[in-house]
């Protein structure tokens, strides 16, 4: 047995966009246990709840994440409408979708160039990010806010997309189709990119299901678990399977995602030709009464929505249950017995969004 | 070879130049629905306060007796939804953004002057 040794990592680390600190307790290179503390940018928005309407709080639930931001509105307004009985029109439900599966594209292109950043591809990083550009100037075009979109409502979405944008948008992610085959054939095919990933922080189907890994974590130990598929908004009338992969380990990671984001152009196209005509929302009156749990899937896995009203215009209660904690307990099991030189790799492999955890 | 995967977009990004906008030079266009900040016509305004009890974040303020509409640039999200409310519709969101600036600076719009004072709050 060698010296024991306490790393400390982070919250302000070099492959780190967000704060999140780790003892890394080592015996000479080798990670024997992580021990986790997160806390650092606690906003108190789910108390935040009590003092803003449950129409303004739309807003606040945006903002809890700068990545999935969309979908966090997404859950939110869901949650209020089940608990409202309210019909969003099938438009309205289009909308959404071609939204959610925008950001999941987006947010898969900032992941993959983080990685090759946190792996030393400077190159690869900037042609993943030249990528997700295109995708923000669709945000951009059709929302009017390249992060924050503030166009989903309770009842609907507040901003239709003409035709002819939808058009454009089918243009850009055909050409963007092309683009985006040629740069991640290097994160699949390079052999310096297989020799970082090829191996590193393995799960295990059984550990994954008992640490309750979600999102493409799960999926990339083999676990077929995809929130989608409960067919919420217009995914019930969209065709698709969850994208799984046996290996476990962070190649197996970066490959899901990849495939999950030619399947994110693969469901845009199809709302595209599928979308029908007809109003983008239905005024909501009164005021809600009544809990509601609601799951989605986010780019980074499962999310849960827990609200409950009392029958007044401010909410007794809302919980948000986010994928990066849920896969948490996974990393810290991945982390054992690696080496230190893979820890950044391995943190970054569970998409960690720090932002959403703590809120 | 597998290692030169990245060779053919390597060689084609040398050709093209930069893909960033040469910012000074070239300035990023707009879009009609970009989201910039609140402008007001404050001949139009009612001074119903619609705008005040709807903005989440508590920048703006209106006066009825001093008709006076003002918000807090920085306090402000951008999220539109006074603009939504507004019944004389006379909010608007522009597609610039705001200029930097020091501190909480207020931008108070008084009906009777139509002048724009902003002043420290």
């Amino acid at each position: 047995m060698g010296n024991r040794t306490i790393v400390p990592f982070g919250p302000q680390h070099p492959v780190l966009p967000e704060p999140i600190h780790l003892d890394l307790v080592l015996e000479d290179e080798t990670v024997v246990e992580a021990i986790p503390r997160i806390g650092y940018i606690h906003r108190g928005l789910e108390k935040l709840v009590e003092k803003r309407d449950y129409q303004q709080y739309c807003y606040v639930a945006e903002r809890i994440c700068g990545i999935c931001s969309f979908m966090h509105g997404m859950g939110y307004c869901m949650s209020i409408e089940r608990i409202m009985d309210v019909e969003v029109p099938e438009r309205g439900e289009f909308l959404r979708t071609i939204w959610a599966e925008l950001s999941r594209l987006h947010s898969h292109l900032l992941w993959l160039g983080l990685l090759a950043d946190a792996f030393g591809f400077e190159s690869l990083f900037m042609q993943s990010w030249k990528l997700r550009e295109q995708v923000l100037d669709i945000f951009e075009e059709t929302t009017g806010g390249r992060v924050i979109f503030s166009v989903c409502d309770i009842g609907g979405v507040r901003k239709d997309i003409s035709s002819e944008t939808l058009m454009k948008i089918r243009t850009v992610l055909t050409e963007m189709e092309k683009e985006l085959k040629e740069t991640t054939s290097v994160f699949i095919n390079d052999t310096t990119v297989k020799l970082r990933t090829k191996g590193v922080g393995v799960l295990t189907k059984q550990m994954a299901f008992d640490l309750g890994a979600v999102g493409p974590m799960a999926r990339a130990s083999g676990i077929e678990m995809d929130m989608r598929t409960q067919g919420y908004s217009a995914y019930g009338k969209l065709d698709f399977k969850p994208i799984t992969n046996d290996g476990g380990d962070c190649y197996a990671r970066t490959r899901v995602r990849i495939k999950e984001m030619f399947q994110s152009i693969d469901l845009i196209r199809q709302c595209i030709d599928k979308i029908p005509g007809g109003d983008i929302n239905v005024k909501v009156k009164g005021t809600p009464n009544g809990e509601q749990f609601i799951r989605l899937e986010q780019p980074r896995g499962e999310v849960v929505y827990y609200t409950k009203a009392n029958g007044t215009k401010f909410l007794d209660r809302v919980r948000v249950r986010t994928p990066t904690f849920a896969n948490l307990p996974a990393l810290l099991e991945t982390l054992k017995n690696c080496s230190l030189a893979d820890v950044p790799i391995l943190i970054l492999t569970i998409d960690p969004c720090i932002s959403c955890t703590e809120r | 070879m597998s290692v030169f995967k990245m060779s053919k977009t390597l060689l084609k990004n040398i050709f093209h130049g930069p893909y960033t906008v040469p910012y000074p030079v070239k300035k990023k266009e707009t879009y009609e629905r970009t989201r910039g900040k609140i402008g007001i016509s404050i001949d139009d305004c009612i001074f119903c306060g619609m705008c005040e009890r709807r903005c989440p974040t508590g920048a703006i303020q209106t006066d009825k007796a001093k008709t006076s509409w003002s918000i807090e640039r920085l306090k402000c999200i951008q999220c539109g939804y006074c603009s939504e409310v507004c019944p004389k519709k006379c909010l608007t969101m522009e597609n610039q953004y705001t200029a930097p600036s020091y501190g909480n600076v207020r931008d108070e719009y008084v009906k009777c002057t139509n002048i724009q004072s902003p002043g420290e709050s």
